[in-house]
């Protein structure tokens, strides 16, 4: 038997590593692209590792990316902090002071994660327009925060679902009022939820498109990513800056992926709405 | 007596979020609802902010247009082999990674690890793989990689190939690759976490009664895992029936728009080319496609919880 198990354990990690090498395969291709210098870039070479490793590429992608990074910068912070905090105390509320009406009101507001934005797109450019933020960062925010209000409060609404009752009515009993309750026993423990929410608006407001190219035309106003995508569209496609530039935008979603990994999977699969 | 005071206090706490979420999703939608039965299909209508009922006429004009036609039948391909490909690599996955092996961490992240990235880096990475070159003398891309191996059998144009059997155009498959490459790992995770939590006594009693492994996963743990499979059907379908940026950014439209999707035909006629009432026509179709999914989950999850 133990030689059976053996040969078993050496065709799993044939197989896994044969799966795993072709998902790394693009990974291989925008790093190789990424660190060769202009010149040495062809089709025929393409698989190629680089001859000599040049920066020639991310000092290209930095040049013509770096103030949308920048961009990006400003817009995740503000929006995912703000969508936190609401979607905590919006959280609170439904999982704990259950007014009457309150469940079949989050499965209106819940509703709203899962709409195609563009069926209100158009409207809300309009809005936008009307209340002078159209074009800006803030309306940007904006947007992130009032569209990230039902995955953030369907988190916190989950996690809270689990804290024992006793332990709010030993405070309430206290002497301690509802918001006092909250900000002393409810949020020291929202820790890990906290983590997860905020990492969970990070990389989605990091990484949405469709908000960030209809909402800011003006091209130094732009999140990366829609800067990322206008790079392809500018005549002859020079390769390694394309590859750095999309690592540049990349990584700080992967850096989050790599430390907070445990966490992120977990906000994932909270997205899933757990019934 | 406090207890009402709080809840009264709690509603006013949630009022704000309640009043956005009805404004900009509820009065949104109406809002774009009516403008699909405008006029407004240039910028001196709209401006000139006369609302004139056509009834559904811009809704009878996409569905014979056959550009709409094909993104409906792409629509339709593109989901049903994405969700196959991201169901199946998915409980694939999940059963490797469930064999208690040394380092199935490793690999869990490197299967994981896509999922971080935004759709449009994946498509921007992706296009550069897939680039077909010209063929069959001067090829490109991933043609170049299966030529270093001698597979030239296997070189084509893909997401530029104009091929298709039926209303299935072949060049969706790079698209359909690349988007179960970023998605597989995630019904992966669902899977998984659907696997651990299956209790170990189960599976030992399963085979303390001579059950093969085999037969143990068929009969007792496939069984339970169809609540994920259901669940990762719906999220994954959502997603692809909304597809946008991933396309957008790996081959937009494509010629004779075989690639072309309702997502990116709504955003040139909206934005590129001031149709204002044809685009939220397309809009309000991927939100009915959308809502037949996840009506019907969102309150069967809410009716189990109640």
């Amino acid at each position: 038997m133990p030689r059976r198990r053996n040969w078993n354990r050496i065709l799993l990690y044939t197989i896994l590593g044969i799966i795993s090498a072709s998902y790394l395969l693009p990974i291989y291709m925008l790093l190789a692209t990424s660190l060769k210098p202009l010149r040495d870039i062809g089709v025929s070479t393409m698989w190629h590792l680089p001859r000599e490793v040049s920066w020639e590429g991310f000092q290209a992608a930095f040049q013509r990316l770096g103030p949308n990074l920048m961009n990006s910068i400003l817009l995740v912070i503000p929006a995912t902090l703000i969508s936190t905090f609401l979607g905590s105390i919006n959280g609170y509320i439904f999982s704990k002071i259950k007014f009457p009406g309150a469940n079949i009101i989050f499965v209106f507001i819940l509703f709203g994660m899962f709409i195609p934005y563009q069926s209100i797109l158009f409207p809300l450019i309009q809005f936008l327009q009307n209340i002078r933020l159209y074009g800006s960062l803030g309306g940007l925010i904006l947007t992130h925060v009032i569209y990230g209000l039902p995955i953030t409060t369907l988190i916190f609404r989950n996690y809270y679902m689990d804290v024992p009752d006793e332990m709010l009515e030993a405070a309430s009993i206290d002497g301690s009022n509802m918001f006092s309750t909250y900000f002393r026993i409810l949020i020291p423990l929202s820790i890990p939820a906290v983590v997860v929410v905020v990492i969970w608006q990070f990389t989605n407001i990091w990484n949405e498109f469709l908000f960030a190219v209809t909402i800011t035309s003006d091209p130094t106003k732009q999140p990366i990513t829609v800067a990322l995508v206008n790079l392809a569209g500018s005549q002859v496609i020079q390769w390694n800056m394309q590859m750095a530039g999309a690592l540049v935008a990349a990584i700080p979603t992967l850096l989050v992926y790599v430390l907070l990994g445990k966490y992120f999977i977990r906000g994932l699969l909270a997205g899933s709405v757990k019934g | 007596m406090r207890k009402r005071k709080n809840k009264l206090l709690g509603f006013f706490v949630v009022a704000p979020t309640i009043v956005a979420i009805g404004i900009f999703v509820y009065g949104f939608i109406s809002w774009t609802i009516r403008a699909s039965t405008a006029n407004w299909n240039t910028f001196a209508r709209l401006a000139s902010g006369v609302y004139e009922s056509v009834g559904f006429r811009n809704y009878e004009r996409l569905f014979q247009d056959p550009r709409f036609q094909t993104d409906l039948w792409n629509t339709l391909f593109f989901t049903l082999f994405f969700l196959t490909g991201c169901l199946i690599m998915g409980i694939f996955l999940a059963i490797l990674l469930d064999q208690k092996l040394k380092g199935s961490r490793i690999f869990q992240n490197i299967f994981l690890f896509p999922m971080a990235l935004s759709f449009v880096v994946t498509g921007t990475v992706w296009n550069w793989v897939f680039m077909p070159g010209t063929l069959p003398g001067n090829p490109a891309g991933i043609n170049v990689f299966f030529g270093l191996f001698g597979l030239q059998s296997l070189q084509w144009r893909w997401f530029t190939s104009t091929d298709s059997i039926g209303n299935f155009n072949f060049a969706l498959i790079p698209v359909i690759i690349a988007a179960v490459w970023q998605l597989s790992g995630y019904t992966m995770a669902m899977y998984l976490a659907g696997l651990r939590s299956i209790p170990d006594t189960l599976t030992e009693a399963a085979r303390v009664d001579g059950a093969s492994a085999i037969q143990t996963f068929w009969k007792i743990k496939f069984p339970l895992l169809k609540p994920i499979t259901l669940s990762a059907m719906i999220i994954l379908g959502h997603i692809s029936l909304k597809i946008f940026d991933l396309v957008y950014a790996m081959t937009g439209s494509g010629p004779n728009n075989v690639t072309d999707v309702p997502a990116i035909y709504m955003f040139e006629l909206t934005f590129r080319s001031n149709r204002y009432s044809l685009g939220s026509a397309i809009s309000v179709i991927m939100l009915l496609m959308v809502a037949i999914v996840i009506v019907p989950y969102l309150l069967s999850t809410m009716r189990k919880e109640a």
